[in-house]
């Protein structure tokens, strides 16, 4: 509850804050995001996502025990981290707190699931979406997006952005650095590059054994057709 | 020791083992010149059987509502041991399952397999590849995501085109007026029930084929004919031990491969597991392009490139027929590309068109892409309507009467 009524403040204080309407004029590129994706990179953007993003996004997919699996976590730094929402269950999946039918009265539609946003969005639409929110105080919210145009979310980084209008004006800067702005939004990138798939963590931990028991067989399968065959001209 | 012989002469007795064993695999005799294209017959086999092994795992966990389709593929994904790996290899294989199919196709084309001995085992072969088709489409429908959705409508609706009936057939097919769970229960027993049953007696009668003939081989001349003096052919090997242990290492090469995608590019950028179908099921909200799976997007580019309905499922009906004829549209006394260089040119072509189609096909609807698809389509038609009669005057080259080793 304080979560919601913080971030309802925080869009408040968003269109309290308003500038001049501007038009969408910035054309934005889908950007490649430069990340690490490993483990540190995963938790670190999972519990920013637990404790920013689950207030209104659900990953129904993931649950909260296989995190302890996946990554190597315990179970009290996953319920002191990650299970923020009030009821979560440890062996089922991240469920959002806030009720799909008020969020939809809220926002217009109700925040996607985004378990798999990664697999229909890519990653680098993910990145470059996280860092295209403007300020528009045409919009209910206060936020307009250049990639997403017309989205119904607010820009809840806006603390990490700073308030920047359409053309790109700074009307208010950011409290955290550019460094850190760019840490958060790449660290949520890998969080849900890993949730779309997190049997990335484990193919990737058998491929060399896998790859290299078949190459081993192929070549004895070599040798032994190439002894057959000795007598055939 | 004389226990187990003795068995074995009971059990033959009563069961043909031996038999059977000598006549398609000791004693069978393969022409000795098989080059690279000769090993994907047994891959297709391969691929069939890791299909309805991952098949069977993925039906233990599957449900078959509309509401839970696409929840219980994701609990596969996400909750079942090992359940990623079991629909990696399923989905995977799906893709290899054509890859394979179309080289095994290729490899008739370019030597001639489809000719005279052979022209009923290349019509069965024909006819698993549209059963296929076939079970791919009603496998694709099964996740329930938004493509296939679409692509279940958009397919489904192909058959509304007949006169009179065409309405009524829809709804039989869809088990509704749209697409729904009554859908996904009737494709699930045909996807697996009714066609892998069909595949598997239509693959076992393709082998019952093959035996009676025998295989043709690069040259494309027959073994048959230059017997020894025990009437063995004298360029064929038995294909057991030569070809089964030349195919164990075509297994361990395509097993390599297979795992390299399904380890490190298992949606194959979009190609094996398409984006959009990891969208819930939506009637609501068209994917932005609905495009078939790549082993299908010829058929697409072709359907979408005639103007009226109608005639473009006439014109895609008939490309998917045409190849039925071609044991007696090609009329040259050769059958090898070896020793014919202008049905080398045509073979060229030919290829090239299925693959401008196929891109075509993948590609979001665009104005711009008719008069390529159009001249690709004509290509396509030109191969068989031109082949007739320019493969009764092509020049040959002297065909030997023993196979190259």
């Amino acid at each position: 509850m304080l979560r919601i009524g913080l971030l309802a403040g925080a869009v408040i204080f968003a269109v309290v804050y308003g500038g001049v309407g501007y038009a969408n004029e910035v054309q934005v590129q889908v950007q490649a995001p430069k990340y690490q994706f490993n483990k540190k990179t995963i938790i670190r953007g999972g519990i920013f996502f637990a404790q920013h993003c689950l207030t209104c996004h659900s990953m129904k997919y993931i649950r909260y025990n296989r995190l302890a699996a996946d990554l190597g976590l315990d179970k009290k730094f996953i319920k002191r981290n990650f299970m923020t929402p009030a009821g979560a269950k440890y062996l089922r999946g991240m469920i959002t707190a806030m009720p799909p039918k008020l969020a939809a009265k809220w926002f217009g539609v109700t925040p996607p699931d985004l378990t798999l946003v990664a697999r229909y969005r890519g990653v680098d639409w993910i990145y470059t979406y996280l860092r295209s929110f403007y300020w528009d105080p045409g919009k209910s919210t206060g936020w307009n997006n250049h990639l997403f145009p017309g989205v119904a979310m607010p820009n809840v980084l806006f603390s990490y952005t700073g308030t920047i209008d359409g053309k790109g004006h700074v009307l208010k800067k950011a409290t955290y650095s550019p460094q850190e702005y760019d840490r958060i939004t790449t660290d949520l990138t890998a969080w849900m590059r890993y949730t779309s798939d997190p049997s990335i963590i484990v193919r990737k931990k058998i491929a060399p054994y896998v790859i290299g028991f078949l190459l081993i067989f192929t070549l004895f399968a070599y040798l032994m057709k190439r002894a057959y065959w000795r007598d055939v001209h | 020791m004389s226990n187990n012989r003795s068995f074995w002469v009971w059990i033959n007795e009563r069961l043909p083992i031996s038999g059977f064993l000598k006549a398609s695999m000791t004693e069978y005799y393969a022409p000795k010149n098989f080059n690279f294209w000769y090993f994907f017959g047994s891959l297709a086999l391969l691929v069939l059987v890791l299909q309805i092994f991952s098949g069977i795992f993925l039906l233990a966990h599957y449900y078959s509502h509309a509401n839970q389709a696409f929840d219980s593929v994701q609990g596969i994904m996400f909750d079942v041991k090992w359940g990623w790996l079991v629909r990696y290899i399923h989905a995977t294989g799906a893709s290899m399952f054509f890859l394979v199919i179309y080289l095994h196709i290729s490899r008739a084309y370019l030597y001639g397999s489809f000719r005279k001995p052979r022209e009923v085992l290349w019509i069965l072969g024909w006819i698993i590849y549209i059963v296929l088709m076939a079970e791919a489409y009603f496998g694709y429908v099964l996740p329930f995501g938004n493509m296939s959705y679409w692509g279940g409508e958009v397919i489904t609706a192909i058959i509304g085109s007949i006169p009179v009936v065409g309405d009524w057939l829809v709804s039989i097919v869809r088990g509704g007026p749209g697409l729904g769970g009554a859908t996904l229960t009737r494709f699930m027993a045909f996807h697996v029930v009714l066609i892998p049953l069909l595949l598997i007696v239509i693959v076992v009668v393709h082998l019952v084929a093959l035996h009676q003939v025998g295989s043709n081989n690069p040259d494309g001349i027959e073994i048959s004919k230059k017997l020894d003096a025990h009437g063995r052919p004298l360029d064929g090997i038995p294909f057991h031990p030569y070809y089964t242990v030349k195919d164990i290492y075509g297994i361990g090469v395509f097993l390599t491969i297979f795992a390299i995608i399904i380890l490190f590019a298992p949606t194959f950028h979009g190609l094996i597991l398409e984006y959009d179908n990891y969208i819930p099921a939506n009637p609501l909200q068209t994917p932005h392009d609905v495009t078939p799976a790549w082993y299908l997007s010829p058929y697409y580019a072709i359907l979408r490139s005639i103007p009226s309905k109608g005639l473009g499922i006439l014109t895609l009906g008939a490309s998917i027929m045409l190849p039925f004829f071609l044991p007696w549209l090609d009329r040259c006394p050769a059958k090898s590309v070896r020793y014919r260089p202008v049905y080398f040119a045509m073979l060229l072509a030919l290829a090239t068109s299925l693959l401008v189609l196929g891109w075509i096909g993948m590609q979001p609807a665009s104005p711009a892409l008719l008069p390529p698809a159009r001249i690709a389509l004509g290509v396509y038609i030109g191969f068989f309507i031109l082949l007739p009669i320019i493969s009764r005057f092509e020049p040959v080259r002297p065909v030997p009467d023993r196979v190259r080793s």
